[in-house]
């Protein structure tokens, strides 16, 4: 009796598992799924998409058409692909550089006692990036980066390196102090320290960082939409904006251009995933 | 979870007690002026791109008669409505859900182990894509969401965008898709960080489900999930891009929310002072989050 009802308990349980992958496959997969459907259809121009849950003939025009830049509004495609990488690799790689100093120097040194000093990078959450947009193309005008992709690296870094450096100081906890000092006494300079010692072990959480800061450019949007205006300069995510905008931009030109933007972060965060749930997650729980 | 992680995740507390009290008289430590030069390069982004630019901000939107033009407008109250319901549903039913999902990728499946990367992929999809995706999904009878009703219930789904509450609504779900895995890995990262004895111990003494989730999860978790949910907070009430891509602020601008009407008003107003007041508003609300969120950080790390 009581064994019977645990074991129908287990096949509740999972039973109710099996449904909610299947609703979660079907919820994360959507959105994606009704790119690649725009994506597949011949039809340049306006598109009837009345009741069509699957391409009646699908075909890989568009995708064409996008990857040898064979219309006007994806005419400098690979250029703007080259620029949003541009853009991604350099927010990656500053953010990592400034961050793990930062938190070098915040969480290892004597500065480590400062309060004020491990705080005040949270300050800048306190204003979110886009509400401070504004003030900033007035900003670039005066620092003479209006229309560079060196202003938008720049918005980037500002707002990912906080996070960074809450996140290396968490990890940085789990590094032995120990290990820092037996390298003093034995003489070595702060910077031998920070490349042999600290940099060495920190690997997973500043994989875990940069893989942040790549994806916060590759998603951020109101910085390019503003201060980005020659096509020359533009990135791909302002260039799909673009069509989205103009009203008889091909759809299934766009969605192709979408679909290419996305691969490379999904490439690069997925063969960096390994590190990232050990970087995120340690630290995470003290307290 | 292999050993040495389990000493990871249990070791950084008996670690810092000894290192604590090792370094309150710092010894060999490097000199003052090597870590100001560590510092250097951030402090330096951080006057440059942070203070300048507030304060830039600030003076800008000085004038208290740019605040009483703002009350004066309907538009701006209603607008703050929708960024606090964008803000605290999104938020909050996203916080709770990822966390709820945290512990269901924790099961030791297969089928369940094999579903985390596809569940990952909307955060590493750049958000442009996503949203303009969920734009077409939803414009109605040629939309891919209506298209499945009408095919497959032989209903004719709404007309998303014209409906002030259905657009809105649609805005917070395309932001819960969006943002929801990156939380569900850090508080999955967070439960694989407790040790397994506590579950162990918690199944001895005949904790579990919902009482496991309430005396073991919550306490442990309570601070983590309090220190993610302040700094999503924070994030979301700056976010433009989702209802600008979304319902694009439809029907006519009801669905706006503080940064989209921030930037209607600096960049197609050509009213730059009034885009800067009306985001600078926000401000009472963001500046006790921020002393919250620096509170939080603080007991953790003295209960460390």
């Amino acid at each position: 009796m009581l064994r019977a009802r645990s074991r129908l308990r287990r096949v509740l349980i999972e039973g109710s598992s099996l449904v909610l992958v299947v609703a979660l496959l079907v919820w994360s997969l959507t959105p994606v799924y009704n790119m690649l459907l725009i994506a597949l259809d011949p039809d340049e121009g306006d598109i009837e998409f009345e009741g069509i849950i699957w391409p009646p003939n699908p075909s890989l025009h568009s995708f064409h058409a996008v990857v040898t830049q064979g219309y006007w509004l994806v005419e400098d495609f690979w250029r703007q692909f080259g620029n949003s990488f541009f853009i991604g690799l350099m927010t990656m790689f500053l953010t990592v550089l400034i961050g793990s100093l930062a938190s070098f120097a915040l969480g290892r040194t004597r500065l480590r006692q400062s309060w004020l000093l491990g705080n005040a990078p949270l300050v800048t959450y306190a204003v979110p990036t886009s509400f401070l947009v504004i003030p900033f193309t007035r900003l670039m005008a005066s620092y003479d980066l209006s229309n560079t992709l060196w202003a938008i690296v720049a918005a980037n870094v500002t707002f990912a390196a906080p996070y960074a450096i809450l996140i290396l100081r968490q990890y940085a906890t789990l590094i032995p102090i120990e290990l820092d000092q037996a390298a003093w006494v034995d003489g070595a300079s702060p910077v031998q320290v920070y490349r042999r010692i600290y940099l060495p072990l920190m690997t997973p959480a500043l994989a875990a960082v940069g893989t942040f800061a790549l994806l916060l450019a590759w998603n951020e949007y109101v910085y390019q939409y503003v201060l980005l205006s020659s096509t020359r300069n533009m990135t791909v995510a302002v260039a799909i904006a673009q069509f989205f905008n103009s009203d008889e931009a091909p759809l299934n030109y766009m969605m192709a251009a979408a679909l290419i933007y996305s691969l490379p972060p999904i490439v690069i965060f997925y063969a960096l995933r390994r590190y990232m749930a050990a970087g995120l997650t340690r630290g995470a729980l003290k307290g | 979870m292999s050993s040495v992680q389990q000493v990871l995740a249990a070791g950084p507390g008996a670690l810092n007690r000894l290192r604590r009290s090792v370094w309150r008289r710092p010894r060999h430590g490097p000199e003052l002026a090597w870590a100001i030069a560590f510092v250097a390069p951030y402090a330096a982004v951080f006057l440059a791109f942070v203070v300048y630019p507030i304060a830039y901000g600030l003076w800008m939107a000085r004038d208290p008669s740019l605040y009483r033009e703002l009350i004066a407008n309907p538009l701006y109250a209603q607008t703050v409505v929708n960024t606090a319901l964008f803000v605290g549903l999104g938020v909050n039913v996203k916080m709770f859900l990822a966390l709820l999902l945290s512990g269901f990728f924790m099961r030791r499946r297969w089928w369940i182990k094999a579903l985390l990367p596809v569940y990952i992929l909307p955060w590493a999809l750049p958000s442009i894509p996503a949203f303009v995706s969920f734009h077409w999904m939803l414009i109605g009878e040629e939309g891919f969401v209506d298209s499945v009703l009408s095919a497959v219930l032989g209903i004719g789904g709404p007309l998303w965008f014209r409906d002030r509450w259905l657009a809105l609504g649609s805005n917070i779900v395309a932001y819960i898709w969006k943002w929801m895995p990156f939380w569900t890995l850090t508080f999955y990262a967070g439960r694989t960080a407790i040790p397994q004895e506590i579950y162990e111990a918690a199944a001895v003494d005949g904790a579990s489900g919902y009482r496991r989730f309430a005396h073991v999860i919550l306490p442990l978790l309570g601070n983590l999930y309090l220190v993610c949910t302040l700094l999503s907070t924070l994030w979301t009430i700056g976010d433009f891009t989702t209802v600008s891509l979304v319902s694009e602020g439809a029907p006519s601008y009801s669905t706006d929310v503080l940064a989209t009407l921030g930037i209607h008003y600096a960049f197609e107003g050509a009213q730059p002072a009034l885009g800067v007041a009306a985001v600078m508003s926000a401000l009472p609300v963001l500046i006790p989050i921020v002393i919250l969120l620096m509170r939080a950080l603080q007991t953790r790390e003295t209960q460390l």
